[in-house]
């Protein structure tokens, strides 16, 4: 905190309320009422409800289709921060190389950022099409039996490729500072010190970066998580048979299309408990080591 | 030292192409009629259609209900865009002010509120929320678009990070001279901040002309659609068949979704980085 | 050990700019040679060149007997010290001093001996364990040494390395510099922008200025001897009195003074006469007189700084001089002294091409 503040005032109320308005009514209380609700088990026409404690929980987690969609939540979610990351640090490294041509590389790496999940989700649905994508020909044409609406791993390469496609940007951005964040100098220390720069990179350059890798890492689970869920609902629709569902889309499909507000509500609370626990997980064991 | 080796630029030319190809593919795709597009699939360069396509997407009625056109959803994104990212920044600045220049009871219970809320994302809550805007009566309102996004404390963290970085002498030199806290904060914070406000005003716009789900369930009127939602529209009526998919209108619709964010992205990119840089750490 | 040789040395860069115009030196093994000069000059610039951090466009550099050119800056067998130290802030002391050595495959008994022989040299050896970041700025000055020093290299590079510390520091750290260069007996290449470090460091000096080398001897040498006007108002603080003089023949006159004991020069000629301060004396019979405006004590010896009477310079203003007297010196502000000195120990240079005449 500042050394030097300002006491004795009511300002800072008046200057916090809003924010915190905001957040009692709109993130808190239903939060609240999300775990209140995943108590309740509603009656077919949603006129009266009964509590019934736990069992929403362990009808929803015991269940298949959460399991199912559990699992994938996880591989996507390493699948997709795993390459993304490794691709733009590899376009990041090389970037910083560069001299001409520089500014136009990293424009063109860099822009996809702010292309929208769902947009880039249609688009690439469309490329998939069978009807007139040219990447579905192309599959087929390599000798993968494409068919990414009825076999569940073409569906996840199709989402996979999507969501990383579209990360790829903002992790290059932030690998892209962290590099340039590097002093010259260390950098040229390590030049005189090291012949190869295969090995430079893995000693000196990468451990450097490494808080700005923990800081991604972050970031692209929460995006893994989360925001893919509009390239999901624009490309397979958690289709063929839930093999693409993750735990957020299955929280939609089953509040807002299959009405069971008791069963969403109960995997939105298991959801945020994941997702907390995975936070604490990072900070307290990750980035200790990650900072110098 | 200064040479740069063939396959560093090789590499860089994949990857750009990589990034840039399925949009360019898109939008020359989008200027082609829909009977060629059938015929020979996508295409590389762009065709005769360009404004029969872009004038049909944005002037003719289009989605399920044939009530809305697309210069209809543009609006509603530009003003999702600016009044997210207008209404972001003043909230923001307030709350970051208060937390980080003020001792007060509450300011650290009331930072790790605001702090959970960067943890928990909207999909979280959805159906909660839902209900509760609702219950307010402020479905498909502005109001009710904006504010509920408002909850997350991205914006917060960036200013407080970016006034922990102030120099407390600023401050000691302005109550010498007898500012008070409110005017400390408007003559020289505000200004001080400038580029950090450009830069998250630039970001909170992207962020907010993106939005799919929220927008998606407030919104049950089609003439509030915004333009990403309309993406979802024509997902469905292709998924439908019918008559020719016109998948020219659709590749025009994601170009159109597509453009005002990147453009803005494009034109202040300078600012974008530093600002995001310097309140990661 | 080896001696390092540069033969019309040349750099250009992509944009035309010339930073280093053709560049001659011989350097012998073991010597402590000295790059000076203003800033933007091309010290920093020659020296990264014989480290292999810049390329060379022109011109041949060979360490002993072989040419690298061409070789990549880890096998030229050269150590650098930077100026900001240039620590790896990840690794502990006894990692930044040990890196060079892995990766040059040498063995960890050997490595650690080497490490541990330099760190007690530098005594450093307490702080092995430690993380840059917890160290003080003199203390990370000596890892960068040390870094260099386990290396045992042909040639050391050093990039004002002492630019960073304080003054106190900074005198103290130059004297260990100069002992450590002497007892190893290391080919050393030295930066600075600092006079006196310069003077105090080298066995031999190279004044350098925009990219080529003024002169280039013993400090001495330079100082006794400047071969032109920018070597002489570079070297020597407090710096040399210059007044701009034309000679009519007999006299250096500059508007009412004349000053004698001068031939052999052109007329004509826009010419500058050079006067170190500590020629210079309070002399009753002296050629010219000096109103006081500042007397700095320095405890041993006063600078008396103040006009030149019925002199003006190039811009027709009052020319200022500093004169350094003994510490018993103490004139009044305003006082008039009347100063003497010896035309055998002036210089005088045109004021064109700033070649010393006499």
């Amino acid at each position: 905190m500042k050394r030097v503040q300002f006491e004795h005032s009511p300002i800072p109320y008046l200057f916090v309320a809003p924010q915190i308005i905001i957040i009692v009514i709109f993130f808190l209380w239903p939060a609240g009422q999300a775990v209140y609700q995943s108590f309740l088990l509603e009656d077919a026409f949603g006129l009266s409800s009964r509590f019934v404690w736990f069992r929403n929980y362990s009808d929803t987690i015991f269940s298949r289709a959460w399991l199912q969609a559990f699992n994938f939540t996880i591989i996507f979610s390493m699948l997709v921060t795993f390459l993304s990351l490794g691709l733009a640090l590899l376009l990041a490294v090389k970037a910083n190389e560069v001299i001409r041509g520089a500014s136009t590389y990293k424009t063109m790496l860099m822009w996809a950022y702010a292309i929208a999940p769902p947009v880039a989700g249609l688009m690439g649905n469309l490329m998939f099409n069978p009807l007139i994508g040219d990447l579905y020909s192309l599959m087929n044409a390599i000798g993968f039996d494409f068919d990414h609406k009825l076999q569940a791993a073409d569906a996840s390469f199709v989402v996979v490729l999507i969501s990383v496609w579209k990360q790829v940007s903002v992790n290059f951005i932030f690998f892209l500072a962290g590099l340039q964040g590097i002093p010259k100098s260390v950098n040229e220390a390590s030049i005189l010190d090291c012949k190869s720069s295969f090995r430079r990179f893995w000693t000196i350059t990468f451990p450097l970066l490494a808080p700005t890798t923990f800081f991604l890492m972050v970031i692209n689970i929460t995006y893994a998580f989360f925001e893919t869920f509009g390239i999901i609902d624009t490309t397979t629709q958690g289709a063929p048979g839930g093999a693409t569902t993750t735990l957020v889309f299955k929280v939609f499909q089953d509040g807002f299309r299959g009405a069971d507000i008791g069963g969403s509500s109960a995997q939105s609370v298991v959801l945020m408990l994941l997702v907390l626990g995975l936070t604490v997980i990072q900070f307290r064991f990750i980035e200790k080591k990650v900072h110098y | 030292m200064e040479r740069t080796r063939i396959s560093t630029h090789i590499i860089l030319i994949c990857g750009a192409m990589f990034m840039t190809l399925p949009v360019w593919i898109a939008f020359a795709t989008s200027t082609h009629a829909p009977e060629t597009i059938l015929r020979e699939g996508l295409q590389f360069w762009p065709g005769g259609n360009f404004l029969k396509t872009y004038k049909e997407v944005l002037f003719v009625e289009g989605g399920v209900m044939k009530k809305v056109t697309a210069i209809t959803m543009l609006k509603n994104s530009l003003i999702l865009g600016i009044g997210f990212a207008v209404g972001k920044v003043i909230v923001s600045m307030l709350a970051a002010y208060a937390i980080v220049y003020f001792r007060f009871r509450f300011a650290v219970p009331l930072f790790w509120v605001i702090f959970m809320t960067l943890l928990l994302p909207l999909e979280v809550r959805i159906i909660p929320s839902y209900k509760v805007v609702a219950d307010l009566g402020l479905l498909d309102t502005q109001a009710g678009l904006i504010i509920p996004l408002i909850a997350s404390a991205t914006g917060t963290f960036f200013f407080r990070q970016f006034f922990r970085s102030v120099p407390d002498e600023l401050l000691e030199a302005a109550r010498l001279d007898g500012a008070t806290a409110w005017g400390f904060f408007k003559d020289i914070l505000v200004p001080l901040s400038k580029t950090m406000i450009a830069a998250i005003l630039i970001i909170m716009f992207v962020v907010g002309w993106n939005q799919y789900l929220w927008p998606l369930i407030m919104t049950t009127k089609e003439e509030n659609y915004t333009l990403v939602i309309g993406i979802k529209q024509i997902y469905q009526v292709l998924s439908e068949g019918g008559e020719i998919p016109q998948f020219q209108k659709a590749f025009a619709m994601t170009i159109l979704a597509t453009l005002p964010p990147v453009l803005v992205v494009l034109i202040f990119q300078n600012w974008f980085v530093k600002g995001l840089v310097e309140s990661e750490k | 050990m080896s001696s390092v040789t540069l033969k019309d040395v040349r750099k250009t860069y992509p944009n035309g700019a010339e930073a280093i115009r053709g560049v001659d030196m011989d350097i012998k093994s073991g010597e402590l040679i000295v790059f000076v000069g203003p800033s933007g000059c091309g010290k920093s610039t020659l020296l990264r060149m014989v480290a292999g951090l810049e390329g060379i466009s022109g011109g041949d550099i060979s360490i002993g007997e072989r040419l690298i050119n061409d070789v990549s800056p880890s096998e030229r067998d050269v150590a650098m010290v930077f100026q900001n130290y240039a620590l790896y802030p990840h690794m502990s002391v006894r990692g930044n001093m040990s890196y060079g050595l892995k990766n040059r495959k040498m063995p960890k008994a050997e490595i650690d001996q080497k490490v541990n022989d330099a760190a007690k040299m530098l005594k450093i050896d307490a702080f092995l364990e430690r993380q840059p970041n917890q160290l003080s700025g003199g203390q990370r000055q000596r890892v960068a040494m040390g870094r260099a020093i386990v290396r045992e290299p042909s040639v050391f590079l050093f990039d004002e390395p002492l630019s960073n510390l304080d003054a106190k520091l900074r005198v103290q750290m130059r004297i260990e510099i100069k002992k450590l260069q002497r007892r190893m007996n290391v080919t050393s290449i030295y930066v600075t922008h600092d006079q006196t470090e310069a003077m105090t460091l080298a066995d031999r000096l190279a004044v350098i200025n925009e990219g080529r080398v003024e002169q280039m001897g013993a400090p001495m040498e330079l100082y006794t001897n400047p071969k032109t006007l920018f070597v002489a108002s570079f070297i020597g603080a407090p710096a040399i009195n210059l007044i701009p003089v034309t000679f009519d023949g007999q006299t250096l006159n500059n508007g009412p003074l004349e000053l004698s004991g001068f031939t052999g020069l052109p007329e004509n000629t826009d010419l500058v006469l050079g006067i170190r301060p500590d020629v210079m004396d309070k002399n009753p019979s002296g050629q010219f007189e000096m109103r006081v405006d500042l007397v700095e004590r320095h405890g041993g010896e006063t600078l008396i700084y103040g006009a030149l009477s019925n002199a003006v310079d190039n811009q027709g203003e009052e020319l200022e001089i500093c004169l350094k007297g003994d510490k018993e010196m103490l004139p009044e502000l305003d006082e008039k002294l009347q100063l003497g000195f010896d035309p055998s120990t002036a210089f005088v240079f045109r004021k064109d091409t700033g070649e010393r005449l006499i």
